[in-house]
């Protein structure tokens, strides 16, 4: 007699934990072949409302690591991953993508988290200056992470568009609350396994599956997200996103690109969700002393 | 110090020490400027520009309508295509330089000029507004033929029509700022100067012309929030950059939401100006006056939140007091006038409306007694303490000369109470402790931090907001990011 397998629920990630949605509904998307790829959590806007405070608790924490401890997590996030690859194959090949461009995307995925790990002690320089005022003073400018950033991740992908949005975001010392791609939900779950073992802080990035329309108002309209990272492909939709975000003038990024595109990366996905804080002293003036910078 | 008894107390007045205003050149009635001429508003109507310590009329400027800030949108399209994007980048820097170097030869007009417009102190325009304008087209026109070096790794290109809309606080300054980087990075400019002070614009716009720049580079379309509507809601433009109230700053952003134009937004806020009570108590006070009471309060990162660490409050707020005696009200042309003329009859309305409301809410108030002129807006130097956090009076800004104290006793109070606004433009810090600069730099929620200092301002120094402070960064090479693409 042949074993019996045992299904995988799929759940939410919020703050560090797997809960169901607080609302007990799901959704049942289905592949290609009309094969329901499972009961998924079709999370409320509760869930959105109960990610973003737990965004915003741990953005304090996440931001004051040191970058190059950031660094070490994001690594590990890739090792962890490259240990599960098989299950992410898997998965995707279920949700239609052939073995060859499953396995793809998944080296894709772990390359791109590597990249990003490298990133989190070096963007700053390049993005820093010291600015020769004119008067005696030393000034600077840094970058600082805007916050809580929300993130819609693009509909036609389920690892590598949510891997590509989302890593940037955090290298930056910055919290996200993820829309999961509706019709392909499973490796943002697996996902969040592999972030849950990778010692990614709980809050950090939290992941909801379900009705992107029902659950995007909620997010753009929230006074305690401070960005939206758009992945979709609706203009419509991003408008809708656009004006909501107007109510605390929160800043929009969107992007639609190839993002199995191998240069479909970069600082500027870091340092679009940053601002630049400039800080003033005077430089002491006895003597004639002034400043060289 | 004792007194003597014997010597009666003598009132030390300065002798009045007028700016002449023989020198400067105004026209009756100003055009607007539309591809290198100056034309007459479509509608034929002109509006009044007055100087507000007098409230006599200056000049006659034109009210620009949606027809005319499209043929100014053309004009601009035209210099772009034709001109000014394919110009040879180190030719349009040339054109830059010639800017900066005439407004410093005509320095002198441009300040007055300033003060008479917008009530600020002569010492004020003559010493910060006009050098720092002078100072951003300089520094800006040598970027422009090294732009690829501003954006490591990536390709740029100019954007094309910029439309912009500045504030009545700094209206030559913020003219500078705007069009500046715009230019250098290649793009063509309308711009909006506000309604109660276009004049210096307007000056700008001659100057534009005598420096050559081709016809369509640069227009200056004056008007009312109208004209800065058609702006914004123009079809042909490609970027939006705004400076104002953070009201204005959302209905602009909401407009744009759907287009492809490029927004930039630098608004409201509240900052809060941080004393410990180990700061160099005599340096904070001047800071304080300096953070709030620059410009007649009319500053967007203005100080107006005074928190103070509680063992040296009445200290602080004693010698506080006693400065603000000493602060003079008055005739801004007068080099010994300290706080000038509020910009309109409108903002004064509004600030006053704010003491009201502050003497409602239960804090208490306290103006020197100065003399103000029988004619022209004044309003002077205010604080206010027993305030509460959830006062209107502090949470709201107010824009003028008026500062609301409250106390703290731990750092991680104040960190608190300095973040828990929806603003984020500017934060002060007094203290000898350098770690703990470094500490509360770290943990204020604002795009600029000033520690021993405050309200300072540089063409290479980087300026914009956290939250509803708005989004983008002017001046520095950072400043230059909001007149580009990415290609």
């Amino acid at each position: 007699m042949s074993r019996l397998e045992i299904v995988k629920t799929y759940k939410i990630y919020i703050g560090g934990q797997f809960p169901r949605t607080e609302s007990g509904r799901y959704y049942s998307p289905v592949n290609k072949e009309g094969k329901v790829l499972g009961n998924i959590c079709l999370s409320s806007r509760k869930d959105v409302r109960n990610a973003v405070v737990a965004a915003r608790k741990a953005v304090g924490s996440w931001s004051e690591r040191s970058a190059f401890n950031r660094g070490q997590i994001l690594y590990r996030i890739a090792e962890m991953l490259e240990g599960r690859k098989a299950q992410f194959v898997e998965e995707l090949q279920f949700q239609g993508s052939s073995k060859q461009a499953a396995e793809s995307e998944v080296n894709l995925a772990i390359d791109r988290i590597v990249y990003y790990a490298g990133w989190c002690d070096k963007y700053q320089v390049i993005v820093s200056s010291v600015n020769p005022v004119a008067s005696s003073h030393f000034n600077f400018s840094v970058a600082e992470p805007m916050g809580v950033v929300g993130i819609i991740a693009p509909e036609n992908s389920s690892l590598i568009g949510l891997v590509s949005l989302v890593l940037p975001v955090i290298c930056g010392g910055n919290t996200v609350v993820v829309l999961a791609s509706e019709k392909l939900p499973l490796c943002a779950v697996t996902f969040a396994e592999v972030l849950h073992s990778s010692d990614v802080p709980g809050g950090v990035i939290n992941i909801l599956t379900g009705s992107t329309d029902e659950m995007a108002p909620t997010l753009s309209t929230h006074m305690d997200v401070n960005a939206l990272v758009y992945g979709g492909s609706d203009p419509l939709k991003l408008k809708e996103i656009q004006e909501n975000a107007v109510l605390n003038v929160k800043r929009v990024f969107a992007y639609s690109t190839d993002w199995k595109k191998a240069d479909a990366q970069g600082l500027h996905y870091i340092s679009d969700v940053q601002e630049i804080k400039t800080i003033w002293h005077p430089i002491e003036n006895v003597g004639g002393a002034t400043s060289n910078y | 110090m004792a007194t003597n008894k014997n010597i009666p107390e003598v009132e030390w007045e300065y002798a009045p020490s007028l700016e002449g205003t023989s020198h400067i050149q105004l026209k009756k009635k100003y055009d607007l400027f539309i591809g290198g001429k100056w034309v007459k508003p479509s509608s034929g109507k002109y509006f009044q520009s007055i100087n507000p310590a007098n409230e006599e009329v200056l000049a006659e400027v034109a009210y620009g309508s949606e027809k005319d800030v499209d043929i100014a949108v053309k004009a601009a399209r035209k210099a772009y295509n034709e001109v000014w994007s394919i110009m040879p980048a180190a030719e349009r820097a040339k054109y830059i330089y010639r800017i900066a170097r005439l407004m410093q030869e005509r320095a002198r007009e441009l300040a007055v000029i300033e003060t008479l417009d917008g009530g600020k102190t002569i010492r004020e325009a003559r010493d910060i507004d006009v050098p720092l304008a002078c100072n951003h087209f300089f520094y800006y026109a040598g970027w422009a033929d090294k732009l690829e070096y501003a954006f490591p790794n990536r390709k740029v290109e100019s954007l094309g029509v910029a439309g912009q809309i500045i504030p009545w606080n700094f209206p030559l300054l913020m003219a500078a700022w705007k069009i500046a980087p715009a230019l250098a990075a290649g793009n063509t400019v309308v711009l909006k100067p506000a309604e109660t002070t276009s004049l210096t614009a307007l000056k700008l716009a001659e100057i534009i012309e005598a420096a050559g720049l081709p016809a369509g580079v640069v227009n200056i379309v004056t008007g009312y929030g109208d004209t800065g509507a058609a702006i914004v809601n123009h079809s042909d433009v490609n970027k939006i950059a705004f400076t104002g109230s953070t009201n204005v700053g959302k209905i602009i952003q909401k407009a744009l939401a759907g287009t492809s134009k490029k927004l930039t937004l630098e608004l409201g806020g509240k900052s809060a100006n941080i004393i410990f009570d180990d700061a160099p108590i005599d340096q904070a006070v001047e800071g304080i006056v300096n953070g709030i009471f620059f410009n007649q309060g009319h500053v967007c990162c203005a100080g107006s939140r005074l928190f103070v660490q509680e063992n040296v409050a009445e200290k602080v707020i004693a010698k506080l007091k006693e400065r603000l005696k000493t602060l003079y009200v008055g005739n801004p042309l007068d080099k010994n006038t300290d706080i000038g003329a509020i910009n309109s009859k409108e903002q004064l309305a509004t600030i006053t409306k704010y003491l009201e409301i502050g003497k409602q809410e239960g804090a208490e108030m306290y103006q020197p007694a100065c003399t103000i002129p029988a004619k022209g807006f004044y309003c002077p130097p205010t604080l206010f303490t027993n305030v509460a956090q959830s006062n209107r009076i502090a949470q709201e800004e107010i824009f003028g000369p008026v500062l609301t104290i409250q106390t703290f006793r731990t750092i991680d109070e104040v960190i608190q109470k300095a973040n828990n606004s929806p603003y984020g433009l500017a934060a002060g810090v007094w203290t000898e402790k350098g770690a703990r600069i470094f500490n509360m730099a770290n943990q204020l929620n604002a795009g600029v931090i000033w520690a021993n200092t405050y309200n300072k301002f540089d063409p290479t120094s980087p300026f914009g907001g956290y939250k509803e402070s708005g989004f983008g960064r002017e001046g520095g090479v950072h400043g230059l990011a909001a007149y580009v693409k990415f290609v």
